[in-house]
């Protein structure tokens, strides 16, 4: 059960990476709900998708309190730390962030997603990477079972692509708790 | 039968095209677009008739063809565009015609904001241009409710020959969750005796427009208002989510009630007892929901997404001024569950004063 606002550059996929959250979790027998902010957004503006999964009915799909947040740049860290409970997983793209200290509340996890993708040579999978670490962080859904569900979300979409598991394993592996 | 993950607006498209709606004519507008995406991509594998109007008053023009030949069509729009539906709503409803037309409701005046609101309750209730009519006018609060009330809306259109308006937001039709879809149906064009179709050289040839013209104002007047009130008696919709024990009651449609769901769920953690009435269709409003309000429900507070509430004077005339109202207003923003429960905590504070329906 989490509420969770993942969010960064238009263009990192955030949310996609929702998307996949959700899909996967779903296939786990969750239930979930994503939705995306839209209106008048510039480009290389913020962009952003709350996903809730639980065990239970949902109510809001728009939490104002959350369990995980999945940041890809720092505009968006400081956009929504403020809205983190207690106890709660931060999951910060070290790439595009500066120096910095984080609050005592939560359980932080930095990896250097974007340089990670570019470093496979496709700066496309950084959401990968992010999932891969937040899967290690919240342990919301098992590793193995995360890696066959994402074969299977691009695989019925026919893009599989081997770059996205090996992603998400560096995601997994790489992530360090601060 | 398995899940599928889409938003609510391809669960409101892909349900018409399961319940036989082969015509589909609109015009893009956003946050309904994806309406007339879908239909573009899927209308004609299923054999029908996908057309992006140059404008929706051309559109609505090709739906009236469409059904007067009886067809399942359907129409959709937001905001500005939905009221260039009016005029045409007014004639589908003069022609006895059934149709189905979604308004996903986006917030403000003009233009206004491309995002959720709440504040064209009036002219989807009230609405449908001039003259006297009713729409039936169903709220889906999820994606699986998008779904089941487009397939049910084509049914309930038919049977009363009546337009059947699916009030949805910016947030129920944007939002992605898990939906089991209906069984596809094939709906046989010509299984009404009323429609326009070829007729032997001796035999009459049906009309399709304005009944009163041929069946003469007296009957037509004691039709009109015998299915005004069938369907007012008949098709009242609602959930009730622990109003037994309630102090104050929230009175929330589409994505407001989510919130206020989860208000009901929090607050009650906190001792504070409140329950929620979600009206399914909001024409015909579902009095019969507010008949016997348990003794203890002090209040009743409307969560809209509106400037002024448009809802209140449905609320008051379900409680018949038996309870005092409160209106939690959020404009162009969602509301919290945290600002509902705070709102309704000063209101058994006695802090807040009844609200004027203006």
């Amino acid at each position: 059960m989490a509420d969770i606002i993942m969010a960064g550059f238009g263009g990192q996929g955030v949310l996609t990476a929702g998307k996949i959250l959700i899909d996967v979790a779903a296939r786990e027998g969750m239930n979930v709900s994503w939705t995306s902010s839209y209106g008048a957004e510039m480009r290389g503006g913020t962009a952003s998708c709350s996903v809730v999964i639980s065990d239970e009915e949902i109510g809001s799909p728009y939490p104002t309190r959350l369990d995980v947040l999945l940041a890809m740049n720092e505009p968006s860290y400081d956009k929504f730390i403020g809205q983190m409970r207690d106890g709660g997983v931060v999951i910060v793209n070290q790439s595009l962030m500066s120096q910095r200290r984080y609050p005592d509340n939560v359980d932080v996890y930095l990896i250097p997603a974007t340089d990670q993708a570019n470093a496979l040579g496709d700066g496309r999978v950084a959401n990968i990477v992010m999932l891969g670490a937040m899967i290690k962080a919240t342990g919301l859904i098992g590793r193995e079972a995360f890696a066959q569900g994402l074969e299977h979300y691009f695989g019925k979409k026919g893009r599989s692509n081997p770059k996205n598991l090996e992603a998400y394993r560096i995601g997994f592996e790489e992530a360090g708790k601060l | 039968m398995d899940y599928v993950l889409m938003k609510g607006n391809e669960a409101i498209a892909e349900a018409a095209l399961r319940a036989g709606c082969r015509f589909y004519a609109g015009y893009p507008i956003t946050p309904q677009s994806e309406i007339l995406e879908y239909m573009a991509d899927h209308m004609e594998e299923r054999g029908g008739i996908f057309i992006q109007g140059e404008n929706e008053i051309a559109s609505m023009s090709m739906l009236y063809g469409a059904a007067a030949c009886g067809a399942r069509c359907m129409s959709s729009s937001s905001g500005p565009g939905f009221d260039l539906k009016q005029e045409e709503i007014s004639y589908l409803s003069a022609a006895g015609l059934p149709a189905v037309i979604v308004n996903a409701m986006r917030y403000g005046l003009g233009d206004g904001e491309i995002t959720a609101g709440q504040d064209s309750y009036w002219v989807s209730t009230r609405g449908g241009g001039h003259g006297d009519k009713r729409l039936l006018v169903l709220a889906p609060a999820s994606v699986q409710e998008c779904a089941d009330l487009t397939y049910l809306a084509f049914d309930l259109a038919e049977k009363y020959r009546n337009v059947v308006e699916i009030l949805s937001d910016g947030a129920i039709c944007q939002m992605i969750e898990k939906v089991y879809l209906p069984e596809a149906k094939e709906h046989d064009i010509n299984k009404f005796d009323w429609t326009l179709s070829g007729k032997p050289r001796d035999q009459k040839k049906n009309k399709a427009y304005n009944l009163s013209y041929y069946m003469g104002y007296e009957a037509y007047n004691k039709m009109m208002r015998e299915k005004i009130e069938t369907m007012f008696n008949e098709e009242q919709r609602w959930e009730s989510f622990m109003v037994e024990d309630a102090e104050l009651v929230l009175v929330a449609y589409g994505i407001s009630s989510r919130v206020c769901r989860t208000a009901v769920r929090q607050a009650r953690k906190d001792g504070i007892k409140l329950g929620l009435i979600r009206p399914i269709t909001v024409w015909p409003y579902p009095r019969k929901a507010f008949e016997n309000l348990p003794e203890c429900v002090k209040g009743c507070v409307g969560v809209e997404m509106s400037l002024t509430s448009q809802m209140g004077e449905d609320i008051l005339l379900a409680t018949r001024h038996t309870r005092p109202l409160y209106g939690y207003l959020t404009g162009k923003d969602l509301p919290t569950a945290e600002g509902i429960i705070a709102y309704c905590e000063e209101i058994l504070s006695g802090n807040i004063r009844p609200m004027e329906v203006l």
